[in-house]
C-alpha cells in the first residue's frame, strides 16, 4: 500500500493561480452566475486540484449567526463535532449544504452548515469577545477532530470551495441559487496536492475570506510573527497567515483594513526618506512595529469582509491583478479579459498597483467610516515594554489610605 | 629544573631568497628574528613567535615562512601535546593559563550546517543590482501596539528611540586598553561610513572619538571605567555587558602595563594601575536589579537613548533574554562561546557557555512563544565569520549581528591569539607607541568597509535569491533553512528542517 | 509644587520614579534648592544632579539615589536604601539617618556621610582620578565585604567593619577607628598606624560629618585621629602573578 499523500496542513504547497471578485457597493444582490463566468475564463490558471467562491449577504434571515460551513470526511468526524458546537454554541438552525452531482468533482466530502450564537454563559466564562470565542473553537475543530474541517465562519457570508475547477465545484453547490452583494473566486494551481477538500481556496476565518496567487517568501517570518498572537498556521499555506495578518492587524489592532494592507506592504526606505519628518517619522515607527507584517515575494489577494473588497498587489507588482468599474459595480481579477466577459462595458479598467490598497466598501460602510474616528481602538492592550506609571488602580489605593 | 615548554610554530628561513634587509627584526616586537654576527647571518627563536605572520608579509622577498613546530606526541588521543604542554606551561609558573580571542577548540559550528534555500519557478528570485533591495534595521524596543491617526498620517503612542543600521552588522565591543586607539578609530570611522555603529567597551571613549558620537554605542560594564554623565550620552545608545562569550560569569583584567596615559585619562583611572571589572555587576545580583540599572540609565539619558543588555550564550539563555526583555532592555544582545577576548582564562574561554546558534535560536523561540519577540531587537554576536552566516544568524532569528574578530581580521589580524601579551605586531591589540603606529585608522577604515560593502552586496544577493526584497522578512524566517548533518534534537532547537525535507 | 517659607517643595506621595524625577528636573531647572515632600521608594532622584543644585529629601528615598551624581548635594532626612551615589562623579550626599546595600559603588569622585550604619557590599571598587577622590564616611558599623575590590578613594569607618573587609582592594585607602585582628587582614593588605598626613585627612572629614550631625549625634561623640588605622594595598596590580601566557 503507498504512503498516504501529505496534506496541507502536514506540508507546504506552493500554488498559483486565478482570482475574481464582483461586488455592487449598493448592497444589491446578484447570484453566482457572473463570478462563475470570470472565474472559469482563467481556466488555465487553475490544474483541477483547488476551485472555490466566497459570498456575502446570502444568509439575509440568519444575519446575526455565525453561519459555520463544515466539510467531514466521515460520519464519526460528524457526530463529534456537532456534540462540540452543541456543547459551546446554540444552533438555530442545521442542513446539509444542497449539491448537484457532477461528472467530474469525485468524493466530495458531508458538507453541511450551521447558524450559530455561541453559548451565553460559556462564552462569559471565557473571557473573550465573542469573535474571538469563535474563532478559538474553529481553530478547535480544525485542529483536534479528525476529518472535520471548518470552511467558513462568518456572519451572512459563507465559502464553498472543494477540489476541481472551479466552474465544476460551482455548479456543484449551485452557487447560481445564492444571491450576494459581494463574490470571491479562486482557481487553484498548486504544485501537488491529495486532493483534500480543505485545503481549497478561499481560505476564510470569521468575515474574512481571502483568495489569494503568488507563493510569498516571507511565509515563515510571518506565521511565525502571528504564532505569537494565538493563531495557529495549521495549513501551512500563504492564504491562511495572510487572513490572520489581516484579522491581527484590523481585528485586534483596530486598524482599517487599508492600513493594515498598508503594513503589509510597507513603503519602501528609499520613499520613506524623501518625506517630510512628521511622515517619516509614522511610516518608520509602521514599519519598525510591524516590521514582521511585511509580506513579500508575489502575490495578489482579494479579500473580503463584511466592509466591502480589498485587492492588494506585493511591492514589487509580481503578480497581475486587473479592477474595473460600471456603476456600483467593481470587477476584480487576474486577467482583464475575465473582467470584460461578464460587464463588457466596463470603465476604469486599470491594474492595481504594486504595494498600494485598493478598497471598495459598501456605501454603508463608506459612510460611518468618513463619520468616525480615524484613531485605530486597539481591541485590547498587548505587553507594554515600558510600565511608565504605577497601575492606576495601586495607585489609588494609596492616595486614599 | 629544565623548562619543558615547547615552541609551538617554526620560522622557515629560505636562505637563497634573504637578501639580509633586516626588515624582520624591525617587524617583530617578539624578539623572534636577531642577527647572529658571530655567524653574520639572520637567525630566529622559534620559541617566541605567536605566528602573528607579520614578518612573512613585510619580508621583500618571501622568504619566510611559519610552520607548526614538528615534535609529535606521544600518539594518544587523550594526552595531546596541546594539554601537556598546558601542563608544563602551570608545572613552571603555577599560573592561571590566559589566553586570547575565540574559542578554538572543535566544537561543532552550527553555522556549517545550515543551508539556504533559493526560489525556483514558484516563485521568482530578485536581482539585487536592478530591484530595490532593503538592508536597513531598525534597533530598540516597539510598543507591542501602535496607536496612529490614520487622516493625519500621525503617531499617537510615543515610538521608543531606535538605532537605524543600513548594514545588518554592527561592531562589537572592544576598548580603548584591549585595543589600540587607532583600531578603535577605524571601527569609528568605518561605523560612520558604512550607517552602522561602533561600541567602545568598558573602557570610557576617548576623546577624540568623540564626534563619532551619532554611531557609537558606549559600553556600561561591572567596572564602571570612564562611565559618568557626560560619557552615557556621548553615544547613540547604551550596553551594558553582562557578560562576553568568550568568558562567561567572570570579570576583566587590563594589567597595569596596558593602562598608558591615554588609556587612563579615558578609563578615568590611574596610569598603571590594574583595570579590575568585577564579574558580576554590584549592582545587579537579581533580575529586578537589572531593571533598576536600565532604567538609572534611560533616567540619565532622559529616555532619549536605547539601552543594549549584551549576555554571553549560557545554558538558560532563553529564560534571561525573557527577562531581560520584561526588565526593559531595548535590544538582547547573546554573545556565543566562539566569541573573541582581549584576554580570558583558557579553560573559561574553552570550556564555559554554549554556541551562539542554539542560543540565539532558543532564545528567538522563547520570546515568541511569550508573545514578546516583537518588543524588542535581538543582536547575535560570537561568531560570524561571512555574511552567510549573517544571513543565517538572521533566519534563525536575529536583527542585527555584532562582528569583532572578523572586524580585527580586516585590519590585518591573523588571528595568533596573543592578544593577552601587548605585543601586537599589527598594531590592533596593543599600546605600544612604536607598534600602534603600524595601523593606519584611515587605511584600516577602508579594508573594513571594504569587507562589510562586500557582505552587504552578498546579503542581498542571498535575500534576493529567496525572493525576499526587505531583510524584516528574513528575520526569523526559518524555512529558508534546512539543516544537514544534525540530530533531531538538534533541528528541534534550531527550528529547522532537515535538507531534503 | 509649592513654596513655603522660600523652600520650594515638591510633594511625591507614591508617585512613580518616572513621574516624580520629571517634576523634579522640571523644578530644578527653575531653582536651584528643592525640598522633597512625602518621599517614598522613589529611585534614581537626583540622578546626575549637577553643580549649584540641592535636594533635601524627607522621608524614604528610592534605591540608587544620587546615580551619576555630578556636582550637584544631596541631604536626606531619614534613611537610605540600597545602591546610593552609584557611580556618582561629584558632589555630596548626606545621609541622616543608614543607608543599605552598596553605597558608593563605582563611585569616581564626591563624599557621601553616612550618620549610622551602613548595608553590605559599601564602597566597592572606588577609584580614583587626578584631582578626584571619592570619599565615603561610615558613622556606625559597616555589613562584609566594605571597599571590594577598591582601586582609589577614601573610607572612613566608626564603626566596625564586617567580614571580607576590603579584598581585592588595589587602590586607595580605608581609615578605621578600631583596628582589625591580624588574621582579619585581607591577603595582599597592609594595616598600619596612621601618619600625621593622614590624621589631617581624617581630622577634616570628621570634622564635616560632625558639622552635619552634631545636632543628632550623642553629646559624647569625639574622635582622635592620630588613634586610627589604616588600611591599603600592598600592591597596585593584586593578581600580576596570578596568569601564564
Amino acid at each position: 500500500m503507498g504512503k498516504r499523500l501529505l496534506r496541507e496542513g502536514d506540508v507546504r504547497i506552493p500554488s498559483g493561480c486565478a482570482i475574481a471578485g464582483i461586488i455592487d457597493r449598493s448592497g444589491c444582490r446578484h447570484d453566482g452566475t457572473d463570478i462563475l463566468t470570470s472565474i472559469a475564463l482563467m481556466h488555465d490558471r487553475g490544474n483541477g486540484l483547488g476551485g472555490g467562491f466566497a459570498a456575502y449577504g446570502i444568509y439575509p434571515e440568519y444575519a446575526e449567526l455565525y453561519a459555520l460551513h463544515i466539510m467531514y470526511e466521515s460520519h464519526e468526524a460528524r457526530a463529534e463535532t456537532e456534540a462540540y458546537l452543541d456543547r459551546y454554541f446554540m444552533s438555530e438552525k442545521q442542513e446539509r449544504i444542497p449539491t448537484d452531482a457532477v461528472a467530474s468533482i469525485q468524493s466530495a466530502p458531508d458538507i453541511w452548515r450551521y447558524f450559530v450564537a455561541p453559548h451565553p454563559m460559556r462564552l462569559n466564562m471565557s473571557g473573550l469577545d465573542e469573535l474571538e470565542y469563535t474563532m478559538r473553537h474553529v481553530f478547535h475543530i480544525n485542529g483536534h477532530i479528525d476529518g472535520a474541517f471548518v470552511a467558513s465562519s462568518g456572519k451572512n457570508m459563507g465559502a464553498f470551495k472543494g477540489v476541481g475547477y472551479p466552474e465544476d465545484i460551482g455548479a456543484f453547490y449551485r452557487i447560481q441559487d445564492y444571491e450576494a452583494w459581494a463574490w470571491t473566486a479562486h482557481g487553484r494551481f498548486p504544485t501537488n496536492t491529495p486532493g483534500w477538500w480543505g485545503g481549497a481556496h478561499p481560505f476564510t476565518l470569521l468575515n474574512w475570506s481571502v483568495v489569494h496567487n503568488g507563493e510569498i517568501s516571507s511565509y515563515d517570518a510571518n506565521r511565525r510573527y502571528v504564532e505569537q498572537f494565538g493563531y495557529d498556521c495549521r495549513l501551512q499555506t500563504d492564504t491562511e497567515v495572510i487572513t490572520y495578518l489581516f484579522d491581527f492587524l484590523v481585528r485586534r489592532h483596530g486598524f482599517s483594513q487599508k492600513m493594515a494592507a498598508h503594513i503589509m506592504t510597507a513603503s519602501s526606505w528609499d520613499e520613506i526618506d524623501s518625506l517630510g519628518p512628521d511622515e517619516a517619522a509614522f511610516e518608520t515607527a509602521l514599519r519598525a512595529t510591524y516590521s514582521s507584517a511585511l509580506v513579500n515575494g508575489p502575490f495578489s489577494v482579494i479579500v473580503g469582509s463584511d466592509e466591502g473588497l480589498l485587492a492588494l498587489n506585493d511591492r514589487l507588482k509580481l503578480r497581475a491583478l486587473m479592477v474595473a468599474e460600471k456603476g456600483s459595480m467593481t470587477y476584480l481579477a487576474s486577467e482583464q479579459a475575465a473582467i470584460e466577459v461578464v460587464c463588457p462595458d466596463a470603465e476604469n479598467v486599470r491594474s492595481i498597483e504594486g504595494g498600494v490598497p485598493f478598497v471598495v466598501q459598501l456605501d454603508e460602510v463608506a459612510r460611518a467610516k468618513a463619520a468616525a474616528s480615524a484613531e485605530n481602538r486597539p481591541q485590547k492592550q498587548t505587553f507594554k515594554h515600558e510600565v511608565g506609571v504605577l497601575p492606576k488602580d495601586i495607585k489609588e489605593a494609596y492616595h486614599h489610605a | 629544573m629544565l623548562d619543558t615548554r615547547l615552541p609551538r610554530y617554526k620560522v622557515l628561513r629560505d636562505r637563497e631568497e634573504c637578501i639580509q634587509c633586516d626588515k624582520c627584526i624591525d617587524a617583530c616586537a617578539n624578539g623572534v628574528h636577531a642577527r647572529d654576527k658571530k655567524r653574520g647571518r639572520l637567525v630566529a627563536d622559534s620559541l617566541k613567535c605567536v605566528n602573528c605572520q607579520r614578518c612573512v608579509f613585510v619580508c621583500p622577498t618571501r622568504a619566510l615562512a611559519i610552520t607548526r613546530w614538528p615534535q609529535v606526541d606521544s600518539g594518544s588521543a587523550n594526552w595531546t601535546l596541546s594539554y601537556m604542554q598546558d601542563i608544563a606551561k602551570q608545572a613552571q609558573t603555577g599560573g592561571v593559563l590566559l589566553d586570547s580571542m575565540g574559542n578554538p577548540e572543535p566544537y561543532p559550528i552550527y553555522w556549517d550546517h545550515l543551508l539556504l534555500n533559493a526560489s525556483q519557478v514558484t516563485n521568482p528570485s530578485i536581482d539585487p543590482l536592478r530591484e530595490p533591495m532593503e538592508t536597513r534595521v531598525l534597533l530598540g524596543s516597539r510598543p507591542g501596539m501602535l496607536k496612529v491617526n490614520e487622516r493625519a498620517h500621525t503617531l499617537v503612542s510615543a515610538m521608543p528611540p531606535q538605532l537605524r543600521l543600513d548594514v545588518p552588522v554592527m561592531f562589537a565591543a572592544m576598548s580603548f586598553g584591549s585595543i589600540s586607539l587607532n583600531a578603535q578609530r577605524a571601527l569609528a570611522l568605518a561605523a560612520e561610513r558604512l550607517g552602522t555603529y561602533f561600541n567602545t567597551g568598558e573602557g570610557g571613549m576617548h576623546r577624540s572619538l568623540e564626534r563619532y558620537r551619532d554611531c557609537a554605542i558606549v559600553q556600561v560594564a561591572s567596572g564602571r571605567f570612564g562611565v559618568d554623565p557626560h560619557y552615557l550620552n556621548a553615544g547613540a545608545a547604551i550596553e551594558v555587558k553582562v557578560g562576553q562569550g568568550a568568558k562567561p560569569g567572570i570579570g576583566g583584567h587590563l594589567p597595569g602595563e596596558k593602562i598608558t596615559q591615554e588609556v587612563s585619562r579615558t578609563r578615568m583611572i590611574p596610569e598603571g594601575t590594574d583595570a579590575l571589572s568585577p564579574a558580576p555587576h554590584h549592582d545587579v545580583y537579581s533580575i529586578e536589579d537589572l531593571r533598576q540599572l536600565i532604567f538609572s540609565l534611560k533616567e540619565v539619558t532622559r529616555y532619549e537613548k536605547p539601552i543594549l543588555v549584551k549576555i554571553a550564550a549560557v545554558h538558560n539563555a532563553a529564560a534571561i533574554a525573557s527577562g531581560m526583555a520584561r526588565a526593559g532592555a531595548d535590544i538582547i544582545v547573546i554573545d556565543g562561546f566562539r566569541g573573541g577576548t582581549g584576554a580570558a582564562p583558557k579553560r573559561i574561554r574553552d570550556n564555559v557557555g554554549i554556541p551562539i546558534e542554539l542560543a540565539l535560536a532558543s532564545v528567538d523561540q522563547r520570546l515568541r512563544d511569550e508573545g514578546i519577540r516583537s518588543t524588542v531587537s535581538i543582536v547575535a554576536g560570537g561568531t560570524m565569520r561571512s555574511s552567510a552566516d549573517v544571513v543565517r544568524a538572521i533566519a534563525l532569528g536575529a536583527d542585527a549581528v555584532y562582528v569583532g574578530s572578523a572586524a580585527l581580521i580586516a585590519f590585518g589580524c591573523h588571528q595568533c591569539g596573543d592578544c593577552k601579551s601587548g605585543r601586537c605586531n599589527w598594531g590592533i591589540a596593543t599600546q605600544r607607541e612604536q607598534l600602534t603606529q603600524r595601523l593606519d585608522p584611515e587605511e584600516a577604515a577602508e579594508r573594513l568597509v571594504n569587507v562589510m560593502t562586500a557582505w552587504n552586496h552578498e546579503i542581498k544577493e542571498m535575500m534576493g535569491g529567496m525572493g525576499i526584497n526587505a531583510i524584516d522578512s528574513l528575520r526569523g524566517n526559518r524555512l529558508m533553512l534546512r539543516g544537514v548533518g544534525l540530530n533531531e534534537k538538534e533541528l528541534d532547537i534550531l527550528g529547522v528542517y532537515h535538507a531534503g525535507e | 509644587m509649592t513654596t513655603d517659607m522660600g523652600n520650594v517643595q515638591v510633594t511625591l506621595g507614591t508617585e512613580h520614579f518616572r513621574e516624580a524625577n520629571e517634576k523634579v528636573r522640571a523644578a530644578l531647572a527653575e531653582h536651584d534648592v528643592i525640598e522633597l515632600r512625602n518621599v517614598f521608594a522613589q529611585r534614581y532622584l537626583g540622578c546626575a544632579l549637577p553643580a549649584g543644585k540641592r535636594l533635601e529629601i524627607y522621608g524614604t528615598p528610592g534605591n540608587d539615589m544620587a546615580c551619576y551624581l555630578d556636582g550637584g548635594v544631596i541631604e536626606v532626612f531619614g534613611n537610605a536604601q540600597d545602591q546610593i551615589g552609584n557611580t556618582m562623579n561629584g558632589g555630596e550626599v548626606v545621609v541622616h539617618g543608614r543607608c543599605g546595600d552598596a553605597a558608593g559603588y563605582a563611585m569616581r569622585g564626591g563624599r557621601i556621610f553616612v550618620r549610622d550604619d551602613s548595608g553590605w557590599r559599601c564602597g566597592i571598587h572606588m577609584k580614583q582620578f587626578e584631582e578626584t577622590c571619592p570619599t565615603l564616611v561610615i558613622g556606625g558599623d559597616a555589613g562584609s565585604f566594605l571597599g571590594e575590590y577598591m582601586a582609589g578613594g577614601i573610607i572612613v569607618l566608626l564603626g566596625h567593619a564586617g567580614d571580607y573587609l576590603a579584598t581585592g582592594m588595589h587602590g586607595g585607602v580605608i581609615y578605621l577607628r578600631f583596628p582589625l585582628s591580624d588574621d582579619a587582614v585581607a591577603e595582599g593588605l597592609v594595616q598600619s598606624s596612621v601618619d600625621a598626613r593622614d590624621a589631617e585627612i581624617i581630622d577634616e572629614l570628621l570634622g564635616v560629618y560632625w558639622a552635619h550631625f552634631q545636632d543628632e549625634l550623642d553629646a559624647s561623640f569625639s574622635w582622635d585621629a592620630s588613634s586610627f588605622y589604616k588600611l591599603t594595598p600592598a600592591t597596585a596590580s593584586p593578581y600580576a602573578g596570578m596568569y601564564a601566557g
